[in-house]
């Protein structure tokens, strides 16, 4: 059966700029163009059966040069891993299509039971608009955050209503880009118009990684064809004909700077406020790979 | 018919007031058609692409109130890509430059950006009603616009919007004299609202009578718009959090005392259901509830709640009310006329009730007419018990969500148990279906389905059989959406006619091939046959054997849109 496997990339809804009816600005169409470009075709196939993947991985991304994450690093926390999809027969597992439609929803706490119904990922299914997927979503979050502070939903104290307001505000807050759905603003270094990804959409590290590069080193052959910034589109490529230089990194609720990919996707779901991809010839002191480009070992908040 | 002058005509026409009556009016006769369309006011356009705008004001010209809608259905669910279309600026702007007295709109799936949000504050200085169902582009910043220029609005109803949020005062931006608000519901807004500006807002319109709330809106602020506004008829509650004992959720109960005319009752983001007693009060009287963005409200609490909404005709819910919460509504809600039961828990693929709440349902609830029901499994024996308890269904949409899961007890595909829903509900308009089924299912759809306007089918049929079964048999069928089925070419193209009586039809992830579509669209050029081409596998010259991925089409009499992305393929 052809496999629904749809687009995968951050932007499900409005990412920022207000639509122009008449003249799509280049970013907008470079948002949809990288947004619709989907998985290489055995990458996802790798994912959801759970044995290919490494296979697939290497194919894909070798060809666009990569963004590291923690795991390129020695001695850093090993992924959490995706439930065990060895379930082979042909009716797709009713998994909830991801708040894009894109992967599955965010399995964030990763210590949890993987999700009982194994099996390939379908896009769109089950057909709950996107933006009641993206409240439940956001909801669940909340109520998360609050179960890993040691609330108690039945806790009927005072002290623990007050927080709960406290921590159901954090959806409302000004300013914060986790409330918008998920959504965090992405730079990378030496571009000046930032992206948006959907953290709702991944349910890894992997995904997300692979979703920036298509987000930020496939967005070279789209601005190409449609005639614009080729100087900027060959600029880039340049910086990918060596080794991966570019490292994905993120800032906390506390204001650091740390590296994607040491601490759990749950947990790094409710810490993160934005992503950057640094050039790692920017981070000072990373690991022993780069230690010709970098003399320290700790990264400095940026 | 030249006994009567127009003006006597006109006036009886004033008395039609469904659109479909007036089409019918409208092709007794030329002098009739005149002036029919000479006087009719409201509009209603299905697909923006099926007519130009240009076309709608020539036609009508003296619109008043027009229904657009946009992108297909399935972008409901992201299978359509960001920047598809639905964008609403060529008719605002059509609108604008022909001076229409444009008074309402209302918008679905489409995308509305901030200067058309402002053109339309401009332009049009009778307008009165803005009614935006998922839709996205634009920002708070348009809805000041339309706060600050639209002197006699009425109407600002906002649905389940994509709505980027600056945090503006947008609604600081309604004037002072302002006071004709009916209705305003701002709830998909995820940001801060002006809190003091709404309570003043709320005291100087004595007409509201529908306000729904965002999450932002705590507690106090309820209590006192609610005393402000004692003859609300629809209140969507904003955050619901307090504790139970304060001075103010005792206020709130006061205030609630008041408000005896509330009937539409929603809401309820991060609610702590202990605060729930509160609402007891107007329970009795409520005909419409909305639970289904609370899943803080389950269990007890929440089965207490239902015990006393006796008059309910339409009750939106989460399944962590179980098949026990289902009992208990059909026990209690002997006016049910529509339910809609939606999963809860996103990331784990478990829905909390089954075929037993559906049968309860069906057994308790004789009026009940059209459902929504997302559960884990389905058998053949409740949907046949169901087909007989309730021969009314107007709308089924069964949601099973592992889409081909077949009957839990038996194993069997679930084809005799939709069969006998068609069969015994002769009014069916709308259709969903899921779990296993075969070929047969569609033999009986279209055997049975005459009323068939809507049918949505996911993972299910055998062979091309399958689509033709349908095609052939449901004469009144307007919109068809497929996905992942094996109908291909020869089902497609059996009887092409057939989709110029259609709205649209919608197929993805089957087997037609790009030489099937290619020979559709030459046979068919009032269709316009759009290609969605993400994966950059597709050009110009590629292989006609090749499968297409996503197809839409649909009637027009337009041509092919102008505004259609690159990865978008009009053959």
């Amino acid at each position: 059966m052809e496999g629904g496997l749809g687009s995968l990339g951050g932007c499900g809804g409005s990412s920022g700029a207000s639509t122009n009816d008449h003249t799509v600005s280049r970013v907008e169409v470079v948002e949809a163009e990288a947004s619709s470009y989907p998985v290489e075709a055995e990458l996802e196939l790798g994912l959801s059966l759970g044995g290919g993947g490494g296979k697939g991985k290497a194919n894909a991304w070798g060809e666009r040069g990569r963004i590291l994450i923690a795991k390129d690093f020695p001695s850093v926390v090993s992924q959490p891993q995706r439930p065990n999809n060895n379930n082979t027969s042909t009716s797709p597992a009713c998994v909830f299509g991801a708040v894009s439609g894109t992967k599955r929803a965010a399995d964030t706490v990763s210590h949890e039971a993987g999700s009982p119904t194994a099996g390939s990922q379908v896009v769109g299914w089950p057909p709950i608009r996107a933006y009641r997927m993206n409240s439940l979503v956001n909801q669940a979050k909340a109520a998360r955050s609050e179960e890993d502070k040691g609330i108690g939903e039945k806790d009927k104290s005072k002290d623990n209503l007050k927080k709960k307001i406290c921590n159901g505000n954090m959806i409302s807050a000004p300013g914060k880009e986790k409330g918008h759905l998920g959504f965090v603003k992405v730079n990378m270094d030496g571009i000046p118009i930032g992206r948006k990804v959907d953290l709702n959409a991944h349910a890894c590290y992997e995904t997300l990684a692979q979703a920036l590069e298509e987000m930020f080193f496939r967005s070279t052959t789209s601005l190409n064809s449609i005639g614009g910034e080729k100087q900027q589109g060959t600029k880039l490529s340049k910086l990918l004909d060596g080794l991966s230089e570019f490292v994905l990194t993120y800032e906390d609720k506390e204001g650091d700077w740390m590296l994607v990919g040491d601490v759990p996707w749950g947990m790094f779901l409710t810490s993160v406020k934005r992503l950057r991809i640094m050039r790692t010839s920017e981070v000072n002191g990373l690991a022993p790979r780069f230690q010709d480009r970098n003399e320290k070992q700790r990264i400095k908040p940026v | 018919m030249n006994y009567f002058p127009d003006e006597v005509l006109e006036h009886i026409f004033d008395f039609v007031t469904s659109q479909r009556d007036r089409n019918s009016v409208s092709q007794v006769c030329k002098p009739w058609y005149k002036i029919e369309s000479s006087s009719r006011q409201k509009v209603f356009v299905g697909n923006c692409y099926a007519i130009s705008p240009e076309r709608v004001i020539e036609r009508f010209p003296g619109l008043k109130s027009i229904t657009l809608k946009g992108k297909p259905h399935f972008a409901d669910f992201n299978l359509v890509p960001h920047d598809w279309g639905g964008f609403v600026h060529p008719w605002i702007d059509a609108f604008a430059r022909n001076n229409m007295g444009l008074e309402e709109l209302k918008l679905k799936r489409m995308v509305i950006s901030d200067d058309s949000l402002e053109l339309i504050s401009r332009s049009f200085a009778n307008f009165k009603s803005l009614v935006l169902v998922s839709c996205e582009g634009f920002s708070t910043d348009g809805l000041a616009a339309i706060a600050s220029n639209c002197s006699f609005l009425r109407e600002l109803d906002l649905q389940e919007n994509d709505v980027e949020d600056h945090r503006g005062h947008w609604l600081s931006c309604f004037p002072d004299t302002c006071t004709s608000l009916v209705s305003l519901n701002f709830a998909c807004l995820k940001g801060d609202v002006n809190l003091a500006a709404l309570v003043r807002l709320v005291a100087r319109s004595p007409n509201l009578r529908s306000l729904r709330l965002n999450h932002a809106v705590p507690l106090d602020i309820l209590q006192k718009i609610l005393m402000r506004a004692p003859h609300l008829v629809d209140l969507g509650v904003g955050s619901y959090v307090h504790d139970p004992d304060s001075e103010t959720y005792n206020k709130l109960v006061t205030a609630l005392r008041k408000c005896k005319s509330v009937k539409s009752l929603s809401g309820f983001l991060e609610a702590a259901p202990q605060c729930l007693p509160a609402f007891h009060l107007i329970c009795p009287n409520l005909t419409s509830l909305n639970l289904s963005y609370a899943p803080g409200i389950h269990g007890t609490e929440l089965r207490k709640l239902i015990r006393h909404c006796r008059k309910l005709q339409r009750l939106w819910i989460l399944d962590c009310i179980g098949d026990e919460g289902l009992e208990v509504v059909a026990a209690t809600c002997k006016d049910l006329q529509e339910i809609r039961v939606f999963p809860s828990d996103p990331f784990v693929g478990n829905a909390a009730v089954t075929e037993v709440g559906l049968v309860a349902l069906s057994s308790g609830c004789p009026k009940l007419h059209s459902i929504l029901y997302f559960c884990q499994q389905m058998t053949n024996a409740a949907l046949i018990t169901v087909a007989k308890n309730s021969p009314n269904f107007t709308r089924f949409r069964l949601c099973i969500l592992d889409p081909t899961k077949p009957d839990a007890v038996t194993n069997q595909p679930l084809d005799e148990g939709f069969g006998a829903i068609v069969q015994s509900c002769k009014g069916l308009r709308r259709l969903s279906m899921s779990g296993l089924l075969t070929d047969q299912v569609f033999l009986y759809i279209g055997m049975y389905a005459e009323q068939l306007e809507m049918i949505s089918i996911a993972f299910a049929g055998d062979t091309d059989k399958g689509m033709q079964y349908l095609l052939n048999g449901c004469k009144k069928l307007r919109k068809l959406e497929i996905r992942d089925c094996p109908f291909g070419n020869a089902a497609l193209l059996m009887d092409v006619g057939k989709y110029e009586t259609m709205r649209s039809l919608w197929m993805s992830s089957c087997n037609v091939t790009l030489g099937g579509c290619k020979s559709l669209a030459k046979k068919m050029p009032m269709l316009n046959v759009e290609i969605i081409n993400e994966t950059d596998q597709m050009d110009i010259s590629a292989d006609d054997e090749q499968k297409v991925e996503k197809m839409f089409l649909y009637r027009t009499l337009a041509g092919r849109r102008k505004d259609a992305p690159e990865f978008v393929w009009t053959l």
